[in-house]
């Protein structure tokens, strides 16, 4: 590398004129016109429809005001978000922190725990939540034939099921950044507030945690808007009796064929999401955290 | 290196506890579609490949199956040769509107499917390409695009800019440095996001209810419809069909990591 770095000093002299990073352009075209073509033009036009069905102007903002029931699906959507970072969150940091702890050899198969239930499709983990929780389930057999209960639990088709299915799925994304953030600090750090005498909760409290901050900020980033716009657990766990805002707009535009009020809340849905990322995005460098460390 | 900050017992307790829920429902799908019995269950008796059979003799299945695979084959298509020159080309000119340009890429990643749905939907309806392959291979493809975009990109970020310059100071056309300079370096990227891109369409659940109806209907469509309306332990045994891909395409990925970070 040395006498390539002799030969190619950074300060090449710019011999690329306009011509040749047209060359560069046309290879980045095809991406650009496939994702403006059949993702961004599509995208503008839900919300376009928003504002001009059934007729032109903010007439189904306004609903948003007025409706008890579209209020009721986004109060329902954000306590169900919040539960489920909140859960997510203590969970993910456990695992990380036990994760950047490891032995490697141990770590590597935490690791294909983490990342095992990332891969697989959302929709068998759902069929599989379902088999467990339902009232012939295996949970409730298993503990009517323990004698542990006398009649099945309801533990699926309302918000508890949503939310076990939501913490399941959202628990990898969180873990990934948190473990991220951990396995940059020092780990002398803490062996040396412990040796000035801090006790193990203290040292964890005033010196490991606030350095995984960002982590945790991130994570709950992710979580949080993904759970924001989640339709399949939802969905499927939710049993149509707890409407989160996804599976109503799908019931509005396949169902009742109301595309105003329809585009309308995936509209509202996206600004929240907008919204929050912006927020942080400045906070956080999310390229940091995932896995490049450049 | 000495990891003196050693999680304790406590931690480490709740992280397995957290991990084994991670697994449960994981591992509780095969054992199911050993059934013996008519109905979901485990197993009363003895375990039996009865519900494999009717897998695999079952029209219906099987055509699923291979639409998802052709589907996703070639969506995978579309997003590797579409995404990797994309990547290269960003990150060789690396200007702002290049960086416009990845925020563009990640779009599919943040925004959530459910609204892009409705858009695709409805533009479908108007070109007249719901319920086709076009119209699937296309959408999937394009949401694939960003995994192949971030692979890509990142295996970029450890290569040497000035082999590229040298290439072509040295005469070699703009055609020639990416076939021979710049390929063979960023092909375990290319690969990773072409197994991102390829399990991407095979579990996509939310687009294909919105664009698919008749014709067509994949695995997941399948099992959408079998959740809702009966739950017979055929649906374990495609749900282990699907979980095989992925985890082989898991296994893929982290052997592609390993050979990369050597």
């Amino acid at each position: 590398m040395a006498t390539l770095a002799t030969a190619f000093p950074r300060t090449l002299p710019q011999t690329r004129m306009l011509g040749a990073s047209f060359s560069w352009w046309l290879l980045i075209a095809p991406a650009v016109i496939l994702m403006l073509a059949f993702y961004a033009f599509p995208l503008a036009e839900v919300l376009w429809i928003s504002v001009t069905e059934p007729q032109p102007g903010f007439g189904n903002y306004e609903r948003l005001l007025t409706s008890a029931a579209l209020q009721r699906v986004w109060t329902t959507t954000l306590r169900i978000c919040v539960i489920t970072t909140a859960i997510t969150l203590v969970a993910g940091y456990v695992v990380a922190y036990a994760l950047v702890s490891a032995p490697p050899r141990l770590q590597r198969w935490m690791f294909v725990c983490v990342l095992l239930p990332l891969w697989i499709s959302v929709l068998v983990r759902a069929f599989a939540w379902v088999t467990l929780l339902r009232s012939q389930g295996v949970v409730n057999q298993a503990l009517l034939s323990l004698g542990v209960i006398d009649q099945p639990l309801r533990l699926i088709w309302n918000e508890f099921g949503i939310a076990v299915g939501m913490v399941h799925y959202m628990i990898p994304y969180a873990v990934l950044p948190l473990y991220a953030s951990m396995r940059d600090i020092d780990p002398r750090l803490v062996p040396a507030a412990r040796g000035l005498g801090a006790t193990r909760l203290e040292a964890f409290r005033r010196v490991f945690l606030p350095l995984t901050l960002p982590g945790i900020v991130a994570a709950t980033v992710l979580v949080f808007i993904f759970s924001l716009g989640f339709y399949v657990t939802p969905a499927i766990l939710g049993g149509g009796r707890t409407l989160m805002v996804a599976e109503y707009i799908k019931l509005q535009i396949l169902d009742l064929i109301r595309w105003g009020v329809g585009t309308m809340m995936a509209t509202t849905l996206l600004v929240a999401v907008v919204v929050v990322l912006a927020i942080f995005a400045r906070i956080v460098d999310f390229r940091r955290l995932f896995g490049s460390r450049h | 290196m000495d990891r003196s900050a050693q999680a304790g017992p406590v931690a480490n307790v709740l992280a397995w506890s957290v991990l084994l829920f991670l697994l449960l429902p994981i591992s509780i799908v095969f054992p199911l579609s050993l059934t013996d019995q008519r109905f979901l269950s485990l197993p009363y008796e003895a375990p039996s490949l009865q519900h494999y059979v009717t897998f695999f003799t079952s029209e219906r299945w099987l055509t699923s199956t291979w639409q998802s695979l052709v589907i996703a084959v070639f969506s995978t298509l579309l997003a590797v040769v579409s995404g990797t020159p994309c990547a290269i080309g960003c990150w060789k000119l690396s200007t702002r509107l290049t960086d416009l340009v990845r925020v563009l890429m990640l779009l599919p990643i943040i925004v959530p499917s459910i609204v892009y749905a409705l858009g695709i939907y409805r533009l479908w309806i108007r070109l007249d390409l719901l319920d086709t392959y076009l119209g699937i291979i296309l959408v999937h493809g394009v949401t694939g695009i960003p995994y192949v975009v971030i692979t890509v990109s990142a295996t970029l970020a450890n290569f040497d800019a000035r082999l590229e310059q040298a290439a072509r100071s040295m005469g070699a056309s703009l055609w020639q440095t990416l076939c021979w300079v710049i390929m063979p370096r960023v092909m375990p990227g290319i690969a990773s996001g072409a197994i991102f891109a390829f399990i991407h369409s095979w579990d996509e659940a939310v687009l294909i209810l919105f664009i698919a109806s008749r014709a067509l209907f994949t695995l997941p469509r399948r099992m959408w419809d079998g959740i809702q309306e009966n739950l017979d332990p055929v649906m374990a045994v495609a749900a282990c069909v699907m979980m095989l891909l992925s985890m082989l395409a898991l296994a893929g990925d982290l052997w592609l990591r390993r050979t990369r970070d050597k």
